[in-house]
């Protein structure tokens, strides 16, 4: 037996005398090399850390006790003006919906794109099979470009407004979702796909009425998660210098004290809106993948 | 049978009915959003709006690069610089070899026939096909005497004349003339020109490099080539490099960081770690509103509180995602085996040894691969931050941006900024795999 399993030639074998040493030896070893994975993380961490630290104007553990200055500014200023807050919200909201439209649009192109991209990118569907390895790097470069670059590129041409944010979330989204749309379609069952082929279907009649209602679903759920990223990075986009909620955050903030109940006023109707979106989508995506017999 | 039939029939036909109505209605409804959304948006305005000449010089800059020569005409001093900086100027009495001075007349050749000639007289441009464009000084004025009638590329003011052809761009005003020549590619990449090497072919340095006799004596070739790239004024290698690691290091900051505080915070979530219900409750509301707060908020906050900095930039993004850790972590462990930890409580193991035998096994990879998503996302995303916490290749592409004239650099930066989050994706997508199948 222990020649089948550890050869004939005479070596290491397991000493009978000593029962489970070789287990208990084979352990040790796992631990030592994770127990020095872990130094090895955490060094990497600490001096990542401390370079880091070096780079900042501010030190952390100074930082830490002035952490809730600027908080606490900004709300016993929006305190004092309380009353002010809900007249503040009511004028913001423009700009609110702005970045929802903003998010919304750009989701509901991205969606309707990459869905067409995501056909070309899977095996088994695609029209032209021998372009998917090439249409695959172009959705990854498409993922890998931060909004940022684009609108502020697109600012320089067609000045500030909500169409760069628009142009820069479409394109980013595109290459998320012709990702994750086509391997939610490589899942699906082609049965359909090749009946609708036996009786003379086009290829637009198969992906319509063979894999557009197993996928869709699934892939109305990742575009809803993804609405819900979008509306964030739209603020943020707002900020950088694109219209919408975060552009107004911003004139806000460089204002400084004296529109603190605007920040406030600002921070409230984001956070309402970003929590409300996603317990929305959550309910939503639950109902979709799990089904709404339950 | 009939009956059963008849009865089943009505509600297949108003479900047929009711979906023939939404696929009538849904794309009603898109069209009228999209043509709301095109007057909120203003979209007939934009294309008045647009700078298409802006657009058209970005599109040029991203991969040519022009050289100037330009003729102080008070003075009478002839100075070639690339891209007009200072940076790239030509040293003192040195030009390009398509430009010649001889005394008070340089000669410009922009090749194809192409000939702008500087004299004390004003200037001449020799364009083939149409003619000789001759500009001389008269009074405080300009007087233009060119083939009539004028083509729209000529364009003249009182003061100045302005002449566009496809070799290059010429333009003269009463302070100054100049003629700018283009040139494909980026201008100085490897070598400014205060660099031996600068100007040279890839078959010369490689000579240089290899058997060449030291051009500076004080360093080998190849050491002294390294260094020029490497501190090139123009494009400057070494910042750039040191702005990539700096946003990959927010990343790996922020992502792993937070993942190491979300673990124990995710212990106390969970309802099958954790007994006590109004923790669980409370800590599940900090995680909601952390998430619900969002990036942007955070990071104006700790800026505040640390000052502009890639640790700021670190801490914001650790902040944010312990909030998405928390929530999916805990998931993760409420819906882990309880027949493994089951087990290792019969051997009478107390809560840690239960967490880190029972069911940390379980739940390592699931965790793993989460935080090996995020940090792919993250580095994109520290690129934003960059920006406003004034840290990494994000800062140096807002800057870059904000000049609006070295739109060569924003193109090399948009191309770093690809490739790095591309490797990051490879290289978490790669150690998610090895993580998956190893456990």
């Amino acid at each position: 037996m222990v020649d089948i399993a550890f050869g004939p030639e005479p070596g290491k074998r397991p000493d009978p005398s000593r029962p489970g040493h070789a287990v208990m030896q084979a352990i040790r070893r796992k631990r030592l090399y994770g127990g020095l994975l872990l130094v090895i993380f955490v060094a990497v961490m600490a001096s990542g850390f401390q370079v880091a630290q070096d780079r900042n104007a501010g030190a952390f553990i100074e930082g830490l006790s002035r952490l809730d200055d600027f908080p606490r500014e900004v709300l016993s200023e929006a305190w004092a003006n309380r009353a002010n807050l809900p007249g503040l919200m009511w004028e913001h909201l423009p700009s609110l919906i702005e970045t929802i439209n903003i998010a919304a649009v750009s989701t509901l192109f991205g969606a309707l794109a990459a869905a067409f991209l995501a056909l070309f990118l899977t095996r088994g569907l695609a029209p032209a099979p021998r372009l998917i390895g090439v249409l695959r790097r172009i959705t990854d470069a498409l993922r890998a470009i931060p909004e940022i670059v684009i609108a502020l590129v697109l600012i320089f041409i067609f000045g500030s407004g909500p169409i760069p944010a628009v142009i820069a979330i479409t394109i980013h989204t595109i290459g998320v979702l012709g990702k994750l749309f086509s391997e939610v379609a490589e899942n699906a069952d082609l049965k359909p796909v090749d009946g609708l082929a036996s009786v003379g279907a086009t290829w637009g009649k198969r992906m319509w009425f063979g894999i557009l209602p197993q996928v869709a679903p699934n892939w109305f759920s990742y575009a809803l998660l993804r609405f819900e990223i979008n509306v964030r990075a739209s603020a943020i986009l707002g900020f950088v210098g694109s219209g919408g909620i975060g552009y107004d955050l911003k004139i806000a903030m460089q204002w400084g004290a004296g529109k603190y109940d605007q920040v406030v006023a600002i921070f409230i109707i984001l956070f309402l809106t970003i929590v409300l979106i996603d317990r929305l989508s959550d309910r939503v995506r639950q109902k979709l993948t799990h089904g709404d017999a339950q | 049978m009939t009956a059963l039939a008849l009865t089943n029939a009505a509600p297949i036909l108003t479900r047929m009915q009711r979906r023939r109505w939404m696929a009538l209605s849904v794309p009603v409804i898109l069209l009228a959003y999209l043509a709301y959304i095109a007057l909120a948006f203003d979209v007939p305005g934009l294309v008045q709006k647009a700078r298409m000449d802006n657009a058209a010089i970005l599109v040029s800059d991203f991969w040519s690069h022009k050289v100037h020569v330009t003729r102080d005409n008070r003075t009478g001093a002839v100075v070639s610089a690339i891209e007009g900086e200072a940076k790239g100027t030509y040293p003192k009495g040195t030009h390009p070899d398509w430009v010649s001075v001889q005394g008070d007349v340089t000669v410009i050749d922009l090749g194809g026939g192409h000939v702008v000639t500087y004299d004390p007289a004003g200037a001449r441009y020799v364009v083939p096909g149409y003619g000789t464009i001759d500009i001389t000084r008269d009074g405080g004025g300009v007087k233009v005497t060119a083939p009539e009638p004028l083509p729209d590329w000529i364009n003249v003011a009182p003061n100045r004349v302005s002449v566009t052809t496809d070799h290059g761009r010429f333009a003269y005003s009463r302070s100054k003339v100049e003629t700018f020549r283009y040139f494909a590619g980026w201008e100085l990449f490897f070598f400014t020109l205060d660099s031996p090497f600068s100007g040279k072919s890839v078959g010369e340095l490689a000579g240089l490099a290899l058997w060449g006799d030291r051009v500076d004596p004080a360093r080998a070739n190849i050491v002294a080539m390294v260094q020029d790239v490497w501190t090139n004024k123009m494009w400057r290698h070494a910042d750039v490099a040191w702005a990539i690691f700096e946003t990959i290091l927010m990343a790996v900051l922020g992502t792993f960081g937070a993942a190491v505080v979300s673990l124990p915070l995710a212990f106390l979530a969970a309802r099958n770690t954790n007994p006590v219900g109004p923790v669980r409750f409370a800590l599940r509301r900090v995680f909601d509103f952390v998430r619900g707060v969002d990036a942007l908020i955070w990071t104006i906050i700790l800026s505040r509180a640390f000052g502009p900095g890639p640790m700021t930039g670190a801490l914001a993004m650790l902040v944010t995602d312990v909030g998405s850790f928390g929530k999916t972590f805990s998931e993760a462990l409420e819906n882990i085996d309880e027949k493994q930890v089951e087990g290792i409580r019969s051997t009478g193991a107390n809560a840690v040894q239960r967490a880190r035998f029972g069911i940390l096994p379980q739940v390592v990879p699931v965790l793993a691969s989460q935080v090996l998503y995020f940090l792919e996302s993250n580095t994109r995303g520290a690129t934003v931050v960059g920006a406003i916490v004034g840290g990494g290749i994000g800062l140096m592409l807002t800057q870059a941006i904000q000049t609006q004239k070295d739109w060569e650099e924003v193109a090399y930066y948009m191309v770093l900024i690809v490739l790095m989050v591309m490797a990051m994706d490879s290289l978490s997508g790669w150690l998610r795999r090895k993580l998956i199948r190893a456990e």
